[in-house]
């Protein structure tokens, strides 16, 4: 909502400056958004006549004028501009005066004739951003008045960005009635006086459905010039307030939308057919718009219609068939209450946003109805005469306000702060709300503009707002102190998270939406969930995956350079069920470029598969989950691995496949890892166990086997051998060349066995060994000796 | 006597002369050794009359003792030259880098969210969350934002299908947590909410954390109480101060805008409200007995005023040169 401050003032007129009368409706909740002078600072400015023009001597192009300026002599100015005649009112910029761009008029020579001041365009005093020539002013300004004066210029616009349940406040009344309760300052409403009505002729009108159009109103006017200029002073509101002008008739139906919040429409009355009916749309009925767009109907939407058929948009747009012209004569002139339930959604969904529709969604004034329909009428006889018939109505149950209970005790346990039965009392007056006293709270009855004043909280947050949230002290709460349960059997995410940030991890936090054919590629997914109206359409679908995420951010990265680059993140993919949708919460990293960043004293070396094993596996310490040979679309079917824990499927790692590592421009095919996040927070609450007192012997096993063959399997079956005393083995050397045969490698087991009980000797570790060796030989593993 | 004299001076003379641990040994041999000066001149003592024995004896063992003293001290100083030696030989340059992995570091988000949390687990608030896809019904009807409301029109929303939207606030979750716990409740919910606009000051997808408090005593002037405390913590300053404008969100009343001082003028740093008593009445919480307040804050915002990052944009790009400055 924007609007003039100056016509605002003509309602109320507080002794507060621009600057506090913006703070003021700010902090009663009607946010001003901005404040803008209507134009530039100049003086000197004042309406000139020019009286006569003389070629100029030594110019083809300049003109020598003799100017009124309301003063006993004309000045001479000289003038460049081709529009310039004799006769004609424009603004003229005195010597001294200092026009946008700290352009000073100044008295001068042009070609040796003297200057005086000079002839103004709109744009060269910052009104306009264009100009062609002279800014002809109308022909009745009044010579030698400052212009600044002539056209209000001191004034400005103030925008406001309203909340939905303030639609009362869309119009220079409403304002103007929360200013005053604000203020306490008197509200003096220019005094509406009935059009005696020159003419007993009545236009029909029907109401098909009156609970979506409980009252429609509107009067015939015979015999207008619609072709007359709006007056200067209602253009100038018009436009401070964001509305073009049109023609008379139209200006003035928004005029009286401003002022009064009733959005208004004029039919011309020789393309109605037969009575004017409020109705619900037929199915597939359509109609052309003013803005030219043709729209097909449904039931649910209202129409006026005539005899033929919908002639507008009940609330929101009238037709262009039946739009007023400048040749136009005769008008039916409409003022209705729609009720917002049948009004809301109806524009958004023709892709429509009006300033009809955006009132009667949030609720109209249905007591202002005629009143506005008088006012307009008024109007309209003054700027394009004509006379006016007598006006038609349909009413049927308007709104009900129903009767709103407030407690005193209540006002006081919501707010926090102890207001008297005396102080609410007074705020109810200075809101103006009809209220009946009863003792230690008040039935109020809401007023007929406010569309937000249904329960007790509501009058709560007026009372509020009236009294300053500003003056509501802030205090801290007083309760019940309780701790907090804290469950040690779940790890916290942060623990997780520094854990991979210690590893040399950067996290980043990627958009949940992506690519189609990124999910297509790297997950498989052929059928994502999928936006209805994505942002664009590279991110159009959400991700079952944060791989995607962190790809894109790994290319970013090496287009800037970066050689090595180690990401993770934490967040959710969504799947969908067979009902709806689903999210899992997952954590993933990726790691590209030496396994260390390049550095004196290490030798360089590519990050590989078991790098970024050791960080899975520290993410899961204490517990060791299994990693199984699976093929996964994003990975090198030769280095994935699907994570297991406990027989579950709980991740993937794996190195991305030269597939991809070509089609994302990847030198080098990064190491990723993705674990479902819930499975690394579970751990167990610690019981101690007695610490050994013997200390443990180690013995070795070093075996040649099959490449092919995974380690793992040795480690299972010489765990199944159960050897007596052993309690770890550890896998410490890999070797494969020089001296073994090809198609085999050699493998070296670190074995530590320990008593309780005591040392142990040679003759009972020897057993275990053999049944170790026995288990790794029945692997078609062979000893080395 | 005069034969002492010259062992001794021989002794500690032939002690200085060499820098050599193993040829000191030696030379100690020279004197102390079975074959040694002064060894002979004990033996000799059998030589002398009884009389003379025991003086001759005693000048004998001074003297020992003078030469094994200086011997040892001797001992200690090429010890010491040797240690020295070693020392020096074995100095770094200190001033090499370390070598091993380096640390990465935590998102801005996530750390303003930690400090978040951290704030208000002080205070007893627990941590609840919910869907991002979430049912209409969760993220409008049950918030009193029935289908049509014109205030579903400030939120762009992002639609799966005519049911389901991507989260466009926090504030579900206050519904899902009361569906399932009783008053008093004391939670904050932070998570990703979407909303369909991008610019600098706008992303489609963003954080909120939100906060709701139900109780039979909690007030508006309580609201202010814990919105400003929490201003005023997370960002180290007592002067800060918090301004509240009467506003407009379908599920509290009455509304608040919260706006904070910064620099010269105010900041919108998030929207709050007491619990209107339709969303109470949705999860069967008796309005006449508890009153409840709800804020919803943005961490964007709160992180780009603590940390100084003036597009919005950065924090999802993860340029390392960005996310870098913040480890």
């Amino acid at each position: 909502m924007k609007f003039s401050e100056n016509w605002l003032r003509s309602w109320v007129n507080p002794a507060i400056s621009s600057d506090e009368l913006a703070h003021l409706l700010t902090m009663a909740g009607l946010e001003v958004e901005a404040v803008e002078s209507v134009a530039p600072a100049f003086e000197h400015v004042v309406v000139a006549e020019v009286i006569e023009i003389v070629k100029h001597p030594n110019a083809d192009r300049l003109n020598v004028c003799q100017v009124n300026v309301g003063e006993a002599e004309p000045l001479t100015i000289v003038c460049g501009a081709s529009n310039v005649a004799v006769g004609m009112r424009v603004p003229c910029a005195r010597i001294g005066a200092v026009l946008p761009g700290d352009f000073k008029i100044r008295q001068a020579k042009v070609r040796d004739v003297a200057s005086f001041g000079m002839l103004c365009s709109a744009k060269e005093l910052g009104l306009a951003e264009e100009s062609d020539g002279l800014w002809r002013l109308p022909a009745d300004a009044p010579v030698g008045q400052s212009l600044r004066l002539y056209l209000d210029l001191d004034d400005r616009a103030l925008t406001l960005k309203l909340t939905p349940n303030r639609s009362d406040c869309s119009s220079i009344r409403g304002i103007a009635r929360d200013v005053a309760a604000l203020t306490g300052d008197s509200l003096n409403a220019p005094e509406l006086v009935p059009v005696t009505q020159t003419t007993s002729e009545q236009w029909p009108v029907r109401v098909e459905n009156t609970q979506a159009c409980p009252l429609y109103c509107g009067r015939i006017v015979r015999g207008i010039n619609a072709a007359v200029p709006t007056p200067l002073w209602m253009l100038q509101r018009l436009e401070r307030s964001g509305i073009r002008s049109i023609s008379a008739v139209v200006d003035i139906t928004n005029y009286v939308l401003l002022e009064l919040g009733q959005p208004m429409h004029a039919f011309d009355l020789t393309k109605v057919s037969g009575p004017l009916c409020a109705r619900a749309a037929g199915a597939g009925e359509s109609l052309t718009l003013l803005n030219s767009q043709t729209v097909t109907l449904d039931t649910d939407v209202l129409v006026i219609a005539d005899d033929k058929g919908p002639l507008a948009l009940a609330g929101i747009m009238g037709g262009a068939a039946s739009g007023v012209e400048t040749t136009t004569r005769d008008i039916f002139l409409e003022s209705a209450f729609f009720a917002p339930e049948a009004i809301a959604g109806r524009a958004r969904r023709f892709g429509l946003a009006t300033d009809s529709s955006f009132r009667f969604e949030r609720g109209v004034d249905y007591a202002a109805t005629r009143e506005a329909l008088e006012r307009a009428t008024s109007l309209i006889l003054d700027i394009c005469g004509g006379h006016a018939g007598e006006i038609a109505s349909v009413q049927g149950m308007l709104p009900e306000r129903r009767t709103i209970r407030l407690r005193d005790s209540r006002v006081s346990r919501i707010l926090g702060i102890a207001l008297t039965h005396e102080q609410i009392a007074t705020l109810l007056q200075r809101l103006h709300f009809n209220f009946a006293d009863r003792g230690d709270a008040f039935d109020i009855q809401p007023p007929s503009f406010r569309f937000d004043l249904t329960i007790e909280e509501d009058v709560v947050e007026e009372l509020a707002r009236i009294y300053g949230y500003e003056h509501i002290p802030a205090m801290p709460p007083e309760a019940n102190m309780v701790m907090l349960p804290d469950a040690e059997t779940v790890r916290p995410l942060a623990r997780i998270q520094h854990l991979l940030v210690d590893r040399d991890y950067q996290e980043i936090i990627s958009y949940a939406f992506l690519d189609a054919q990124i999910e297509n590629d790297l997950c498989g997914n052929a059928s994502p969930v999928a936006l209805q109206n994505p942002i664009a359409s590279n991110l159009a679908v959400m991700r079952s995956s944060l791989i995607g995420g962190l790809i894109e951010a790994l290319r970013f990265n090496l287009n800037r350079k970066q050689p090595r680059v180690r990401l993770f993140e934490s967040g959710a993919c969504f799947y969908k069920t067979g009902t709806g949708y689903g999210q899992e919460q997952r954590l993933a990293a990726i790691a590209y470029g030496g396994a260390l960043s390049e550095q004196w004293g290490t030798s360089e070396r590519p990050i590989d598969f078991y790098d970024v094993k050791a960080d899975v596996a520290a993410l899961f310490a204490p517990s060791e989950p299994d990693f199984r040979s699976e093929v996964h679309p994003a990975l090198h079917p030769g280095r994935s691995a699907r994570i297991y824990l406990n027989d579950q499927p709980v991740g993937w790692l794996g190195e991305l496949h030269p597939q991809w590592c070509q089609s994302y421009d990847l030198p080098r095919p990064p190491v990723w890892f993705e674990i479902q996040t819930s499975a690394v927070l579970d751990r167990r609450v610690h019981q101690m166990h007695a610490i050994p007192r013997f200390l443990p012997v180690r013995r070795d096993i070093a075996v040649l086997v099959d490449e092919t063959r995974p380690v793992r399997q040795l480690f299972d079956a010489m765990r199944k051998a159960n050897a007596p005393f052993v309690f770890d083995i550890e896998l410490f050397d890999l070797y494969r060349g020089t001296g073994v045969e090809p198609g085999k490698k050699s493998l070296a087991f670190r074995v530590l066995l320990q008593d309780t009980q005591k040392t142990l000797t040679d003759a009972e570790i020897d057993p275990s060994m053999a049944m170790l060796v026995k288990a790794l030989e029945d692997e078609g593993a062979l000893q080395r000796t | 006597m005069e034969q002492l004299q010259n062992i001794l001076g021989q002794a500690l003379a032939q002690f200085q002369s060499t820098a050599d641990e193993a040829e000191l040994e030696q030379i100690k041999a020279r004197f102390l050794g079975k074959e040694g000066s002064l060894t002979v001149l004990l033996k000799g003592l059998g030589k002398l009359s009884a009389e003379e024995r025991p003086a001759a004896g005693a000048r004998i063992n001074q003297t020992k003792q003078t030469i094994e003293a200086a011997l040892q001290a001797r001992r200690d100083e090429l010890r010491q030259d040797r240690l020295t030696r070693q020392l020096a030989a074995e100095s770094l340059d200190v001033t090499l880098p370390g070598r091993g992995l380096a640390s990465g570091g935590l998102h801005p988000v996530t750390q303003t969210l930690a400090r978040i949390e951290n704030l208000f687990h002080s205070l007893g608030f627990a941590i609840a969350s919910g869907p991002e896809i979430e049912h209409d019904f969760y993220n409008f009807t049950a918030l009193n934002i029935p289908e049509n409301h014109p205030a579903r029109a400030m939120h762009d929303t992002f639609y799966l299908d005519p049911e389901h939207v991507l989260r466009t606030h926090t504030s579900p979750v206050q519904i899902r947590y009361m569906e399932s716990h009783q008053p008093p409740l004391k939670i904050i919910s932070p998570g990703k909410v979407y909303r369909v606009d991008s610019d600098a000051t706008h992303s489609p997808m963003f954080h909120q954390v939100e906060g709701l408090w139900v109780d039979e005593q909690v007030s508006f002037a309580n609201l202010k109480g814990v919105v400003q405390d929490f201003l005023q913590r997370f960002f180290e300053r007592d002067d800060l101060r918090v301004r509240f404008r009467p506003s407009f969100f379908p599920f509290t009343e009455p509304s608040a805008e919260m706006d904070m001082s910064w620099g010269d003028g105010w900041l919108e740093i998030g929207g709050c409200g007491m619990v209107h008593p339709n969303v109470l009445r949705h999860v069967n919480i008796d309005s006449e007995k508890y009153l409840g307040f709800a804020f919803g804050l943005g961490v964007e915002r709160l992180a780009m005023l603590r940390y100084g990052v003036n597009d919005l944009r950065l924090f999802y790009e993860s340029d390392l040169r960005f996310l870098k400055q913040f480890n």
